[in-house]
């Protein structure tokens, strides 16, 4: 993709982040860092893609451990959220 | 699988990401936010997982598993009180990533282009230079900020003379060596120089900011670990990294923005140097609280709580380091039982990180409808028989109306002092993070019940019920 194709869905996607954040009600401020914590760990796609490509020991050992981190933030930060979410649930839901 | 198909799925993933995001924003759609953004994730790994560039899969699937094995256990056995510190480690792993990606993928280029492959262009060096950057202080600036928050390192924050001048150079010298890999990509080892820079950098920043600021850091360390995913979408020309990573970067901005406003301050001014560092004015203390400050009993705060019909609950730290949240939910109960209407009234500072305090009380099982934002609150404090202050000092102190002449004037508080009774638990009646006297504890309408949190409200119920 050409750059100016990737600053522009760059660019959109800071806007869309902040209107679709600024609701967020202080209550939920803390599942929401952990949630979106967790979707910052897309990275993974990045690291999958840089250990199972074409590579040296040393990309390949990079790589594993940036597997390793990504999915600890992914998996851990999607499952805290959902512990967290659920004692959200009012009395009686 | 093509990469149109990858790239369709991709966009599948972002929108996913964005419809979670919204959902966030009500208690009542918020489990089923979470859950479609976990969804995008995983359509986002396994078409990743299926596409052409991926050709061995034993070290992805060990590190798959090793990672996912670690996060279950991290989430499953964290306690609620925990929260700020696992927020901030995760964090970390973020940032984590994105630098090593980031190398990985330079090296790569690196060996391609010795093969005779053109050189990289200006956009994959400024990506690979900006994820290794912000990925490196993302990382050890979380990791400062969970030693910190665990207890492993004091929570005060450590100045030194020359502070500010050491910071601006080591900032400085890592943007230096960012241009200079961005100029000199073929010389990978300048990106480790580049990295180790940002890591000290990282550490240098979180280092000099004390506990109660916290939760701008957590939210600032959560914008920075989008801000480097989307980088790192950059190194790759990956649409799906860029979106959830601005998208993630700008959230943790609004929050920064949000925590920074509760207390008044700039941005600047948490990052370099501010609270905490003088306390210029120890005098006044005396004469504040000489004589005018009225130690109560468990006892006397049942029998005015006997003929109150409203009392509002303000939390802070000392509530969750007391542990006495499950007690407040008890006597919230109590009093509930015998017709008195009990609200919360909650800081967006309250705590180590954003919302700290409404997770713990939720996880009491606390209905979400009686936690109250500040400005929801304020306007009813005249009217409201008491309020109990557990754990919170500046928050609630008075001087943070005037104008200037303290660290936390023009801070907003919440109005416990026009309450027709305060109570107050507290060991002691030492200053907050702010470090200056809080002259709540000396008025009229003000009790000071001394003790620790937990053990105060337990007596405080058996003496209500008697």
């Amino acid at each position: 993709m050409s750059l100016i194709g990737v600053i522009t869905i760059f660019a959109l996607a800071v806007f869309v982040g902040f209107e679709v954040i600024s609701k967020v009600p202080p209550i939920l401020h803390t599942p929401l860092m952990s949630g979106s914590n967790a979707i910052s760990g897309i990275t993974l796609i990045g690291a999958l893609l840089s250990a199972g490509g074409e590579r040296t020991t040393l990309t390949l050992i990079l790589g594993l451990i940036a597997i390793i981190c990504a999915t600890i933030n992914v998996v851990g930060g999607f499952l805290v959220t959902h512990r967290m979410l659920d004692k959200f649930r009012k009395r009686g839901d | 699988m093509s990469e149109t198909l990858t790239n369709y799925v991709y966009l599948i993933a972002a929108i996913l990401f964005i419809v979670g995001l919204k959902g966030l924003s009500h208690p009542r759609t918020a489990v089923r936010g979470n859950l479609l953004g976990s969804v995008g994730m995983l359509l986002a790994v396994v078409v990743t997982l299926l596409s052409r560039q991926i050709v061995s899969y034993p070290v992805i699937i060990i590190g798959l598993l090793a990672g996912s094995a670690i996060g279950v256990l991290l989430a499953l056995r964290i306690q609620m009180t925990a929260m700020p510190q696992l927020v901030g480690l995760f964090n970390g792993f973020g940032g984590a990533a994105s630098v090593l990606v980031a190398g990985a993928v330079l090296i790569g280029v690196v060996n391609l282009a010795s093969a005779g492959t053109p050189p990289p262009d200006l956009q994959f060096t400024i990506a690979t230079a900006a994820s290794g950057l912000i990925g490196a202080v993302t990382f050890w600036g979380s990791l400062i900020a969970f030693a910190k928050l665990q207890g492993i390192m004091t929570e005060k924050p450590l100045r030194y003379t020359g502070e500010q001048v050491v910071k601006v150079i080591v900032a400085l010298a890592a943007v230096g060596a960012g241009i200079w890999v961005i100029f000199e990509p073929g010389r990978t080892e300048l990106y480790w120089l580049l990295v180790g820079i940002s890591s000290l950098l990282g550490v240098l920043l979180v280092i000099a900011i004390g506990g109660a600021d916290m939760p701008i850091v957590i939210a600032l360390l959560n914008s920075y670990s989008g801000i480097a995913a989307a980088a790192t979408g950059f190194v790759l020309n990956n649409i799906v990294l860029i979106i959830a990573g601005s998208l993630v970067g700008a959230s943790g901005i609004i929050l920064t923005r949000i925590m920074c406003k509760a207390m008044n301050r700039s941005l600047a001014n948490v990052l370099f140097g501010g609270v905490g560092a003088v306390v210029e004015q120890a005098e006044g203390e005396e004469d504040m609280y000489a004589g005018k400050v009225k130690s109560t009993s468990p006892e006397e705060v049942a029998l005015v709580l006997q003929t109150a019909r409203r009392v509002v609950i303000v939390p802070g730290y000392g509530m969750a380091v007391a542990r006495a949240q499950t007690a407040v939910r008890q006597l919230t109960e109590l009093l509930e039982k015998n017709g008195v209407e009990v609200e919360f009234g909650i800081h967006p500072v309250a705590g180590r990180m954003p919302g700290h305090m409404n997770v713990l009380l939720a996880e009491e099982n606390i209905p979400y409808d009686k936690l109250k934002e500040m400005d929801q609150i304020n306007p009813t404090f005249p009217s409201t028989d008491m309020a109990i202050v557990i754990g919170a000092n500046d928050v609630v102190n008075p001087l943070a109306r005037k104008a200037s002449g303290t660290p936390i004037a023009g801070m907003p508080i919440l109005d416990v002092d026009k309450a027709q009774t305060v109570v107050v638990i507290k060991r002691s009646l030492s200053p907050g993070f702010a470090g200056i006297p809080n002259p709540l504890f000396a008025a009229d309408n003000t009790l000071m019940l001394f003790g620790d949190g937990k053990d105060a409200v337990e007596k405080l119920i058996s003496a209500y019920k008697e």
